[in-house]
């Protein structure tokens, strides 16, 4: 590009100046000068940088900033195997409901035409669109002592606020969009015909889901799942409303992390906030590698 | 199996898809379907599956009510338009699909599977490709495949819906000489949807013409071609002149030209005439019931196709055997060797 205007600009007529000038300009709206394209990647790169490695790292650097005899000592404490115990206990609730929801949610939407679908795909996505502190507060209105099930629940000797029924519920709650989000866009491009021709074939229906449609759909549930799970150990807000920050008891791994660090505990907030950066890098590994297999199926329909 | 549809009527809303459908298949039959799209062909097609149900009216199979059934227990095989091979099958587990998922009191073998699963792969000539996966395979394939798969569950009665119209034009006409001589082989009563003319005129035995979810006429390749029951039937198949006309007692006039034409008990009133365009005998000005000046000409092969402008005003287009050249500005008489006036 470059050379095409010099080779014209030499010419010097002014016929050719003005037509040189008027390439040059066509050319720039298609292409940035490469001042401009090094300022722009320059930019992201120092973006990301600042906002997305350097946190990485300080985690990790704080963590270890007393050897690693203190890191693991911290996460060795009662309190904090207590948290990583709830989390994971909370989490593997709330993926499995959200698995068999999401599943049902997606199927119904995607293979069935009923009136009102428009208006469940937007309830679907209502978790995402609300603060999860309101989420949680939801679930104090419903359970809590004053709520509209709080005398029945006492009554009935049920603790469900600050236990963790209520962690898992308002989990479940938070994280629900996610395997029905993965798995709505993908069933409805597959239709309904491998599913037709299994039944005009003599399959029932358990057969055609688990021989048909699942092997299907599975790196998407997989995909779903993986979200899912992230977001629910992750997840503060929402928990932080309904777990009532019981030591040792209903403080999941984020929360124990704020108490600690509000206690100056610094090791102790980064080890246990270490593992949740640990969580995401292998999620985001993770990610990747379903994306490519979702892809490849893709491809595969494509012919 | 004999199938026996009555009154048969499906409603998508306000669209009536099916509106009264009444229709018998004989055993051992090869029947087409045809009709533009949105006909309700195909609608009638995974009625008699089971995989759509009626708002109204009777499936029997052999005597016995089909509609008591759901599509899993009335063993009919269909094959569909877009293939719906099981993408993540191998297709040896595809065709085998069938067999293996019968109630464990009737499953075969695992050996008598593969025997059989082979023996279709045969049938259909792809026995080379039982490792592959759908997407390997071309289109014709596939769909070969498909019917394979549909036959493996020796079903009562075989439904094939467009099957051969998602592929390119030469492949399609090799599976219908195809299909016809499977069917010849097999002999499962078979319905199969097309919008394709020249397809169901090719392969069936029957043709069932539909339009606007009524059955136009039933009858065999001739019957439809030759003497085709409605104008609708006349207009959809072969390729026709259509002519606007007014009859009156005896006499039909063309705008108010009184055509050299007989119309023997017809009503009178505004009517539409139906001649094939190589049914149009091209004569010397005044030899024949209308006069025209030739517009256009083109050679397709062995006939000429001109374009005429009527006297009358309007312009058709005529085939015509090329032993006498037409050429653009002639004046010529248009005799039709065959026509039929239908009222309406």
């Amino acid at each position: 590009m470059t050379m095409q205007i010099a080779d014209n600009v030499s010419l010097s007529s002014p016929d050719a100046k003005s037509r040189a000038h008027a390439a040059a300009a066509r050319n720039n709206l298609r292409t940035e000068p490469r001042a401009v394209r090094l300022v722009i990647i320059t930019l992201a790169i120092a973006f990301l940088s600042v906002f997305v490695v350097l946190p990485l790292v300080v985690v990790f650097a704080q963590a270890l900033s007393k050897g690693i005899l203190a890191y693991f000592a911290a996460l060795a404490e009662p309190e904090a195997l207590a948290a990583i115990k709830l989390t994971l206990v909370v989490a593997a609730i709330s993926v499995s409901l959200n698995l068999v929801f999401g599943l049902v949610a997606a199927w119904a939407v995607a293979k069935f035409e009923f009136p009102g679908k428009t208006f469940l795909i937007t309830l679907i996505d209502l978790p995402f669109s609300v603060s999860p502190v309101i989420s949680g507060l939801v679930f104090v209105l419903l359970f809590g002592a004053q709520g509209y099930f709080g005398g029945w629940l006492r009554d009935h000797d049920i603790q469900i606020l600050f236990a963790v029924p209520g962690i898992a519920l308002a989990t479940t709650f938070v994280t629900f969009p996610f395997v029905a989000r993965a798995l709505i866009p993908l069933m409805q491009e597959q239709g309904t015909q491998e599913e037709e021709a299994a039944t005009s074939l003599g399959a029932s229906g358990l057969q055609t889901f688990f021989r048909v449609t699942l092997p299907n759909i599975k790196w998407g549930v997989l995909y779903g799942v993986l979200l899912c799970n992230a977001r629910a150990m992750g997840e503060f807000g929402a928990v932080s409303v309904v777990s009532g920050h019981i030591r040792g008891e209903t403080n999941t791994m984020p929360l124990l992390v704020e108490i600690l660090y509000n206690e100056y505990q610094f090791v102790a907030a980064f080890a246990i906030a270490s593992l949740l950066a640990m969580l995401a890098l292998i999620t985001l590994i993770a990610k990747t590698i379903l994306e490519r297999h979702l892809d490849e199926g893709q491809d595969v329909n494509d012919h | 199996m004999t199938i026996e549809v009555k009154n048969l009527v499906k409603k998508f809303g306000s669209f009536k898809a099916l509106d009264g459908v009444d229709l018998k298949v004989d055993d051992g039959e090869l029947l087409a379907l045809l009709g533009p799209s949105g006909s309700g062909k195909t609608t009638l097609l995974r009625i008699i599956a089971g995989l759509d149900w009626p708002d109204s009216g009777e499936v029997s199979f052999n005597g016995e009510d089909a509609l008591a059934q759901g599509a899993r227990e009335r063993h009919v095989g269909f094959v569909f338009q877009h293939y719906a091979l099981f993408r993540h099958m191998s297709v040896f587990e595809n065709v085998a699909f069938g067999l293996r998922v019968q109630p464990r009191a009737v499953r075969k073998d695992e050996a008598t599977i593969r025997a059989r699963v082979k023996e279709l792969l045969d049938l259909v000539q792809l026995d080379w490709l039982a490792d592959r996966y759908p997407s390997q395979l071309s289109g014709g394939q596939r769909q070969r495949i498909a019917l394979a798969r549909a036959l493996a569950i020796e079903p009562r009665i075989l439904l094939l819906d467009e099957p051969f119209g998602a592929l390119d034009a030469k492949v399609r006409k090799e599976l219908r000489k195809w299909l016809r001589s499977l069917h010849h082989e097999i002999n499962v009563t078979s319905i199969f949807v097309t919008h394709d003319q020249e397809e169901a005129l090719e392969v069936a035995n029957r043709v069932v013409v539909m339009d606007k979810g009524r059955i136009e006429q039933i009858g065999s390749p001739d019957d439809v071609y030759e003497t085709p029951a409605t104008a609708f039937v006349h207009g959809f198949i072969g390729e026709s002149i259509e002519l606007p006309v007014h009859v009156e007692g005896d006499v039909v006039r063309l705008g108010d030209r009184p055509l050299a034409l007989k119309a023997e008990g017809l009503a009178s009133g505004a009517s539409k005439l139906f001649v094939r365009r190589h049914d149009m005998l091209v004569g010397p000005p005044g030899s024949g019931a209308f006069e025209g000046a030739v517009q256009h000409v083109r050679n397709f092969g062995p006939v000429q196709r001109a374009e005429v402008a009527l006297s009358g005003g309007q312009t058709i287009e005529i085939d015509a055997p090329r032993d006498r050249e037409l050429r653009a500005g002639d004046t010529v008489g248009l005799a039709p060797r065959r026509f039929r006036i239908f009222a309406g």
